[in-house]
């Protein structure tokens, strides 16, 4: 059987078509620069396919890739760690907010909810987090200060009061305590939301550039994202990295500055772009849990 | 009478449960249970976002980092003064505000497009594909988006000139200088990173309009721009004017990632491109914390004003819809 051709289905999936290109074209065209000789790019500029293959960015990249290790395992560190401690602080805190017998319910709703209306701003945080805390350079800045989110707290709230009521009540029947009915009945029970809130915090971490841009002045304690930063904005970071990996002499190397910055752009996005699709499913649950009044 | 003596012990453990309760020594246990889960929440909100709210009061004094935040001297509303006699206040404030603004009506318009054209695609594997693609820059860090925005105006190599070199226009154009561009040029940035997302919302509401009304519609003989006109937008429009609203809580908040990233950052550019978040960062950079955080405090003050102001206008329009 022959399909009929349907011209307006053709125009709509050309136009979508088009526009998913839009979005395509410039990850290949980061891949192509960073595989191009840097005389091809000095010649003709960025093309979509490189005119002369080279993976001398790569090369020089890996001969001494400490500070993109160091990037890597610092970001590595602050995700992983904030992912575990937020959803145990938040569900912690959401537990009580969505038990119709805790007493301060109101109190602690308005305590976690005002913070979403009202903020000091960027100074105060940063004369606190410096000056009285003692945060600058230290890994725990990553962490802290981003543990807990009214929004998230309000989503997961709404999670933990969809969830049957005589189940709770059963268990302080036999004796449990509450923070027992949490551990082995809330949590086990709360996956879905457990899972999406980790990942938008995962996200969230990962892609975190400007705690760095303000409290970190030790390049082994660059984030990843930072670390870009610098790369795409100071050629003289470009060349410390690249020169570091020559030993003796090199006044005649000529640093590959360009190829190299897109190839460390390339390596560091990298992650992302692979898990991404597996994790689709999570965010559009997310959006639709998000979409539940607060 | 058997009924209620029955095996359903669930519903007579929760009878216990409420008549237990009511003891007070029990309460108390209870609710102290509860405070002791919620503490480090509590402690981690009051000391990262509590104590900068009185810190605020830096805003009034001139800072000097020895004395600290109480021991610095008071001076009013001095730094209010200097930032609003100065050039930069109008500038920042209005650049905030209008690009919030083209971004909402941009923005809106682009998604609710969007999603009525995936809505009208039948391939339903398609519209996946679709989409995933699109969503895609949400979860790129701005650092990342910059990249691809130097990789296209960079001045020597980047694809913008070199396009235009195609089509005989002046190819070496320094977007980097050239303020009057960036309006457009940041625009299109934040409609390719959130058309995506933001179209879902709309999508997924399309999905669950009832199929007979279309085929009502069509027996009476309604065309396909019909259809959309009459049934599809209709459908979409209390979730427009819901985001419209909220956005307006949010006119005060630029994102600073696309300011300070995509732009790289550059003077030149600061008549079109600096808000009030980058100006504050650049404050705290250089030194000058209290003017930078009376500004803060400005933009906190008129944002807080703004969300009771839209909550108030949601409390009206749709009630089911208001945050609080």
């Amino acid at each position: 059987m022959i399909k009929k051709f349907n011209l307006p289905q053709f125009i709509l999936n050309t136009f979508f078509v088009l526009v998913c290109l839009t979005y395509i074209l410039p990850f290949i065209l980061v891949l192509s620069i960073s595989i191009s000789s840097e005389d091809a790019i000095k010649q003709f500029g960025y093309t979509l396919f490189p005119k002369i293959v080279d993976f001398e960015a790569y090369k020089q990249i890996f001969s001494n890739p400490t500070q993109l290790i160091d990037a890597y395992y610092v970001t590595i560190i602050f995700s992983a760690v904030t992912m575990v401690l937020s959803i145990l602080v938040m569900t912690l805190m959401a537990y009580p907010l969505s038990r119709p017998n805790c007493k301060f319910r109101g109190v602690l709703t308005f305590y976690i909810f005002f913070t979403m209306l009202f903020n000091g701003g960027l100074v105060p945080s940063y004369i606190m987090n410096t000056k009285y805390l003692h945060l600058d350079n230290n890994i725990l800045v990553y962490i802290l200060p981003a543990l807990v989110s009214a929004w998230y707290i309000i989503i997961i709230r709404t999670f933990f009061q969809g969830l049957p009521e005589g189940l709770v009540e059963s268990a302080k029947i036999d004796g449990a305590s509450e923070l027992r009915i949490y551990f082995k009945i809330i949590m086990p029970l709360s996956k879905p939301v457990v899972a999406t809130i980790a990942f938008f915090v995962v996200i969230a971490k990962w892609n975190d550039w400007n705690t760095a841009l303000i409290y970190i002045q030790s390049p082994k304690l660059y984030s990843l994202q930072y670390m870009l930063q610098k790369i795409l904005r100071e050629a003289e970071f470009v060349n410390k990295i690249a020169l570091e990996g020559i030993s003796g002499t090199f006044q005649d190397y000529k640093v590959p500055t360009e190829s190299m910055r897109y190839a460390m752009a390339i390596l560091a996005a990298g992650p992302i772009l692979f898990i991404f699709p597996f994790f689709q499913k999570h965010f559009a649950r997310g959006l639709t849990i998000g979409a539940i009044k607060g | 009478m058997k009924n209620e003596f029955s095996n359903n012990t669930v519903v007579s453990k929760v009878k216990i449960a409420k008549s237990l309760s009511k003891k007070k020594g029990y309460i108390i246990k209870e609710n102290l249970e509860f405070l002791i889960l919620a503490l480090p929440g509590i402690i981690l909100l009051f000391v990262f976002n509590y104590l900068p709210m009185l810190g605020i009061i830096v805003a009034f004094k001139k800072f000097n980092a020895n004395l600290g935040i109480w021991g610095s001297e008071w001076v009013g509303l001095k730094n209010f003064e200097f930032f609003f006699t100065s050039q930069d206040a109008l500038r920042v404030t209005l650049n905030t505000v209008l690009y919030s603004l083209d971004f909402m009506f941009v923005g809106l318009f682009a998604a609710v497009m969007v999603a009525l054209l995936l809505y009208n695609i039948k391939n339903a594997m398609l519209v996946k594909v679709y989409n995933t693609i699109m969503i895609l820059p949400r979860f790129l860090s701005m650092v990342l988006i910059a990249f691809i925005v130097y990789a296209m105006l960079n001045p020597v190599s980047g694809m913008l000139n070199q396009v235009i070199g195609i089509f005989g226009g002046n190819s070496d154009i320094d977007w980097y200088s050239k303020p009057n561009a960036w309006p457009i040029i940041l625009t299109i940035i934040q409609l390719w990173q959130s058309v995506g997302m933001n179209s879902i919302i709309y999508f997924a509401s399309l999905m669950g309009i009832d199929e007979s009304l279309f085929e009502a519609a069509k027996i009476d003989g309604a065309s396909k721009w019909e259809q959309t006109r009459y049934i599809a937008i209709p459908h979409l429009i209390p979730i427009m004017t819901i985001t419209t609203i909220l956005a307006f809580g949010n006119l005060f908040n630029g994102d600073f990632g696309l300011f300070y990233q995509t732009t790289r950052d550059v003077g030149m550019l600061y008549p079109t491109t600096d808000i009030i978040s980058t100006y504050v960062f650049r404050g705290l950079m250089s030194g000058n914390m209290e003017v930078a955080a009376s500004v803060g405090l400005f933009q906190s003050v008129v944002g807080l004003i703004l969300v009771l102001l839209t909550n108030m206008i949601v409390r009206k329009v749709s009630p089911e819809n208001s945050l609080f």
